[in-house]
C-alpha cells in the first residue's frame, strides 16, 4: 500500500482525467482489469456539456492531439457514475471538476459528495474551452481563490492540476498550495495544432488543442522538477507515460505518483504493466520503497 | 493517424434516405464489420461502417450526414481508419446466418461476400420498412439464401426480421451476425440467449464516438466498460449480457438517453 494525500493506493498508477472516465463501467474497467491504483473520473462541470465538434481526437507520430471541450453529464447525472465507480472499483475515485468560476467549482464539489468521492481534482488546466480550464488555471490569483472555495465545501483532499501553457508553473503551484491544494497535478496538455494539408482546414474541430502522450513527456519531467523544488505538497507527475521506465523517471524528477492517459490508446492493463515494471526496478536497485527514488534527480549534482 | 485525403469517384442513391459513396481509396486490410471516421471539413467527424473496402453506405440523419449528402462526385472527405474490430473471418464449410435490418446491412453485406468467398452457406434475412428501403438486396442475394422481410409488406414477408428468425433451427448456424436498429438488436438479442447461441452470435453497435480511437470513452457500454469504438463495434453476444443493449445510449455529453 502507499498512501497519496492520505489516499490508499496499491500501487502508484493512476488513471488521468478525461481518459475511459465518462462511466462508473469504464472506470471499474481500468482499476480491475487495467490494474490502476486510482483513478481520476472525466472532468464534470456544473451543466451537460455535448464539447466540440470532431475530430476532437488525432494520432500524430509524435503523440495525440485532442480538443473534447469539456463533454460532461453534468454533477447531477454523474452521481449514479461515481457511486458505480465506488462501489466496484475497489480503488480511490478521484472526481476531476470544473467551473467558470469559484461559486462553480464549490457547486460542483458540493453535488458529487453523494456519491463519495475519495479526493477532487480541479481542472484548472484545459487549454481549449473558453472560460474554463487554464483560462483560470493562468492566473495564480483565481487559482487561489478556486482551490480555497473548494476546500471550504469539502474536508476531502484536492489536488490541483495544472497547465505548462505559462511562463512560470511554479507560480501557479504556489498559488495552488496557498489556497490549500493537497496536491498539484502536472501536466495537462501542450496547446497544438494539426493543418490538413489537402484542404487547409485544422484538423481538430475546434481547430486547435493540447498535444499528449511521448511527445510532451520532456515537458513534463522539467514541470514536475521545478515544481518538486517549489513546493511543500506532493506533485503528481503526468504527460507522456507509457512505460514503467517514463514513471521512474517522472518519479525521479519528483513525482509522488504517476498518472497515465494516452497510453490506454496502446493497451488498457497498461497500469500493471508499469506497476509491475516499478517493482522489479525496486528489487533490482535495492531500494525498499519508491520514496527511495522519488526526487533522486535533485540530489545527483 | 491524420485523416487521409478521399475523393468522391461515385454516388449511388441506394434509396430516398440512403447513398452509398465510392472513394478513390481501398482499405484493404478492412475486416468486414470495421468503421471509419468520415471527416466533413469544417462541419464535424462521423462512425461509418465500411460498405465495401472503398465505400461508405450513409442514411441522412443529422447535421453531419446532410452535409455529406450535399458533396458530389469529385468532391472529398477525410477518412480514418479502418478502425475497430470486425466481424469473426468465416471459414468454408461453416453455416452463417446474416441478419441486417435498415442501413445496418452495409456492414454486412461485406461480411456476407467474405462468407461465401470462403466456402461458407451464407442465409440471410433483410428488413426495411418497404421494398424501396432495401439495401444490398442483389449482394445478399448473390452469397446465398436470402429472405426479405418489410415492414409495410411491399416485398417478401410483411413483418419483422424476428418474424422469419423465430421460425428458424438457430442452434444450425455456426455464426450468427446481426446489425441494425438497436430495438430489432434487442429483440434478436432474446431470440437468441433464449435458444442458448449467444456464443455463436455477434452484434455491431452504434453509439456516439468522440475520439474513434479508445481514448476518450465517451462510447463505453455498460456493465461491461468495453468501448464500442476500439472493442467492438462488433461484440460477441456473450459480451452484451446484462449490457445496456436494446435499453440506452448515452448522448455526446454522456447522459443517458432511452432506445
Amino acid at each position: 500500500m502507499y498512501t497519496l494525500t492520505g489516499l490508499e493506493l496499491k500501487n502508484p498508477t493512476i488513471l488521468a482525467a478525461g481518459v475511459l472516465g465518462t462511466t462508473g463501467a469504464s472506470l471499474c474497467r481500468v482499476a480491475r482489469e487495467g490494474g490502476a491504483g486510482a483513478v481520476v473520473t472525466k472532468s464534470i462541470g456544473p451543466e451537460p456539456k455535448y464539447g466540440h465538434p470532431n475530430p476532437s481526437m488525432v494520432q500524430l507520430d509524435c503523440g495525440f492531439l485532442n480538443a473534447m471541450g469539456l463533454p460532461n453529464p453534468s454533477y447531477a447525472e454523474f452521481v449514479q457514475e461515481l457511486e458505480i465507480a465506488k462501489k466496484d472499483s475497489g480503488v480511490p475515485v478521484i472526481a476531476s471538476i470544473f467551473g467558470g468560476n469559484s461559486e462553480e467549482f464549490a457547486e460542483v464539489a458540493q453535488g458529487l459528495l453523494p456519491g463519495r468521492p475519495d479526493a477532487f481534482e480541479l481542472n484548472l488546466s484545459c487549454p481549449h474551452a473558453e472560460g474554463y480550464g487554464a483560462a483560470i488555471g493562468s492566473n495564480p490569483c483565481l487559482v487561489e481563490t478556486v482551490t480555497a472555495a473548494v476546500k471550504e465545501v469539502t474536508d476531502l483532499p484536492v489536488w490541483v492540476k495544472l497547465t505548462p501553457n505559462v511562463a512560470d508553473i511554479t507560480a501557479i503551484g504556489k498559488a495552488a498550495q496557498a489556497g490549500g491544494a493537497d496536491a498539484v497535478v502536472a501536466i495537462n496538455t501542450v496547446k497544438g495544432m494539426a493543418i490538413d494539408i489537402e484542404s487547409g482546414y485544422p484538423v481538430l474541430g475546434n481547430r486547435s488543442g493540447g498535444l499528449s502522450g511521448a511527445a510532451v513527456k520532456p515537458v513534463a519531467v522539467k514541470c514536475v522538477y521545478d515544481l518538486y523544488a517549489a513546493l511543500e505538497i506532493p506533485v503528481v507527475g503526468v504527460g507522456g507515460v507509457s512505460s514503467w521506465e517514463d514513471a521512474v523517471e517522472m518519479m525521479m524528477a519528483g513525482a509522488a505518483a504517476v498518472q497515465v492517459g494516452s497510453a490506454v490508446y496502446n493497451r488498457t492493463d497498461v497500469f500493471s504493466e508499469i506497476s509491475s515494471g516499478i517493482e522489479t526496478f525496486l528489487q533490482r536497485k535495492g531500494y525498499s520503497d519508491v520514496r527511495d527514488f522519488i526526487g533522486l534527480a535533485h540530489e545527483a549534482i | 493517424m491524420l485523416p487521409l485525403n478521399a475523393t468522391i469517384e461515385k454516388i449511388i442513391e441506394e434509396s430516398p434516405f440512403i447513398r452509398t459513396f465510392v472513394f478513390d481509396h481501398r482499405f484493404e486490410e478492412m475486416e468486414p464489420g470495421q468503421f471509419v471516421m468520415v471527416w466533413v471539413r469544417g462541419v464535424d467527424e462521423v462512425p461509418m461502417g465500411l460498405s465495401r473496402k472503398n465505400s461508405i453506405t450513409v442514411q441522412n440523419v443529422g447535421e453531419a450526414t446532410a452535409k455529406l449528402f450535399e458533396l458530389k462526385e469529385g468532391d472529398s472527405f477525410g477518412l480514418r481508419g479502418p478502425l475497430g474490430k470486425g466481424f469473426s473471418s468465416p471459414a468454408a464449410g461453416e453455416n452463417i446466418l446474416v441478419i441486417a435490418g435498415g442501413v445496418g446491412a452495409a456492414p454486412l453485406a461485406p461480411y456476407a461476400e467474405a462468407a461465401s468467398a470462403a466456402g461458407a452457406k451464407v442465409h440471410t434475412i433483410l428488413g426495411a420498412r418497404s421494398g424501396g428501403d432495401l439495401l444490398f438486396e442483389e449482394r445478399f442475394a448473390a452469397a446465398g439464401a436470402l429472405d426479405i422481410t418489410t415492414d409495410d409488406g411491399s416485398k417478401g414477408t410483411k413483418g419483422f426480421v424476428t418474424d422469419v428468425l423465430k421460425k428458424l433451427d438457430v442452434s444450425s448456424y455456426d455464426n450468427i451476425a446481426v446489425c441494425g436498429p438497436e430495438v430489432m438488436m434487442g429483440f434478436i438479442f432474446k431470440i437468441l440467449q433464449e435458444n442458448e447461441v449467444l456464443d455463436k452470435s455477434e452484434f455491431s453497435l452504434h453509439r456516439y464516438f468522440k475520439c474513434g480511437i479508445g481514448v476518450c470513452g465517451a462510447c463505453c457500454i455498460d456493465r461491461s466498460g468495453l468501448r464500442v469504438c476500439k472493442d467492438g463495434p462488433v461484440f460477441s453476444g456473450v459480451q452484451l449480457v446484462d449490457s445496456e443493449l436494446g435499453k440506452y445510449a448515452r448522448d455526446a455529453s454522456g447522459r443517458r438517453v432511452k432506445i
